[in-house]
């Protein structure tokens, strides 16, 4: 075949692979979605789950929460300060933290903290044959080891996005009112009144849902189509990471244009 | 790990995680916007609302006692029509007056609403008659080099 031919046919082999990838993704997602019976008839299943995505991230989101906060607490002072405008730094770094860095650091955060964990245990777990045992035994594997991480995940993900908040809100007390001195009184009572419950905090949480729901999907799907080979589970884990966090970036964005457009 | 460990751990992390959703909910935000059940509307025309926003707060002696709800373009009179929410709570005359303000040099703008001394209360619906606009700061500038040469100019 000639060389440009040649172009041609590797295109149309890539738009063929990159459909039927969407379409078994899709497929794949309708199944966890279906089998998810499992999931909460035993519970126990998803709890061991919570477990390993949920309570072992705590550290790192905990951590992340307190320094993130702290360094909006620095950076605003600087800024705010040549304006006179001190007390306003609670209302800006819980509206910061509460509608954007929270849901989306935390997300990045647990996407490659436990999404790339699910990747690497499910692909081994297809690499070592794990999985067609299972379907031997007439259990099927979407719903007993899929389905459970699933729900894991979108369960963790909105409670680990409030500790990272709340925690990033502390670490901005700490710096601006007991480091630096900015009042107290002034830095909860602005905080209270521009903060909305069902504008911001609620709009957050539904955010960190969506990424739930995102990261772990994506994480299962790349596990679950890894090729069975060391290369292939490590080369999954590598796309979960990236294309987790490139579809957090992407969603927060589109999320943020239909929340708060109007909102001042 | 034992099953009762793990229960354990997952349920001090669920905990955790309501505990923190409370903690931004309470301490963090509070409910500003105005419930339709137990609020009135009243509207207020302005010959120039400046950089009012829809959510600016409504004040009386400097307590919060409202919301703006909606800013509206009435091209009757030319005029901007802005409804307010008012919390059922308190109730003000019927000839009090609506100016709008703004909190500090540089901070936002929000409506201030002076008590008359009317015996009869703004229900829902009603118009505020008296209104005074937001300052907009190149016509006063404008009024100001106006006056000046006004004076310094040869009778």
């Amino acid at each position: 075949m000639i060389a440009p031919l040649r172009v041609i046919a590797r295109l149309g082999r890539y738009t063929l692979n990159g459909v039927s990838r969407t379409g078994f993704a899709a497929r794949f997602f309708l199944a966890i979605l279906l089998h998810s019976g499992t999931a909460f008839r035993r519970f126990g299943l998803t709890i061991r789950e919570i477990y390993f995505a949920g309570v072992l991230s705590l550290i790192i989101i905990l951590v992340s929460g307190l320094f993130v906060g702290m360094v909006l607490g620095l950076q605003g002072y600087e800024t705010l300060e040549t304006y006179g405008s001190e007390e306003v730094l609670g209302v800006l770094v819980a509206l910061s933290l509460v509608r954007e860095l929270g849901p989306v650091v935390a997300a990045l955060l647990f996407a490659s903290r436990a999404g790339s964990a699910i990747t690497a245990e499910i692909g081994l777990m297809k690499a070592t044959e794990q999985l067609s045992a299972m379907e031997m035994m007439a259990v099927d594997p979407v719903a007993r080891v899929v389905a459970p991480r699933f729900w894991a995940g979108v369960i963790s993900m909105p409670m680990l996005a409030a500790l990272f908040s709340a925690m990033g809100i502390f670490g901005g007390y700490l710096v601006g009112v007991v480091m630096i001195g900015v009042d107290e009184g002034s830095f909860w009572s602005q905080m209270q009144a521009k903060v909305d419950f069902g504008e911001d905090i609620l709009n957050g949480v539904i955010k960190s849902v969506v990424f739930g729901v995102a990261v772990t999907a994506i994480a299962l799907f790349e596990g679950y189509d890894a090729p069975p080979t060391a290369e292939g589970v490590s080369g999954a884990t590598t796309r979960t990471v990236v294309t987790s966090s490139l579809a957090i970036l992407g969603l927060d964005f589109i999320l943020t244009a239909f929340m708060f457009r109007g909102v001042s | 790990m034992s099953r009762a460990w793990l229960d354990l751990w997952v349920g001090l992390f669920v905990v955790a995680g309501i505990g923190a959703l409370m903690f931004l909910a309470l301490k963090v935000g509070s409910m500003n916007t105005v419930n339709k059940a137990d609020s009135y509307q009243v509207i207020a025309h302005f010959d120039n609302i400046g950089g009012l926003k829809v959510r600016a707060p409504v004040k009386s002696a400097g307590v919060v006692v409202g919301r703006v709800t909606a800013i509206n373009f009435d091209d009757k009179s030319y005029e901007a029509e802005v409804t307010i929410s008012l919390d059922k709570r308190y109730a003000f005359p019927r000839d009090s007056s609506a100016s709008i303000l703004t909190s500090g040099l540089l901070g936002e703008q929000y409506i201030g609403l002076e008590a008359g001394g009317d015996s009869l209360k703004l229900a829902n619906g009603d118009r505020v008659k008296l209104t005074q606009s937001a300052v907009v700061l190149e016509n006063l500038i404008g009024q100001f080099l106006y006056s000046k040469a006004q004076e310094g100019a040869p009778q």
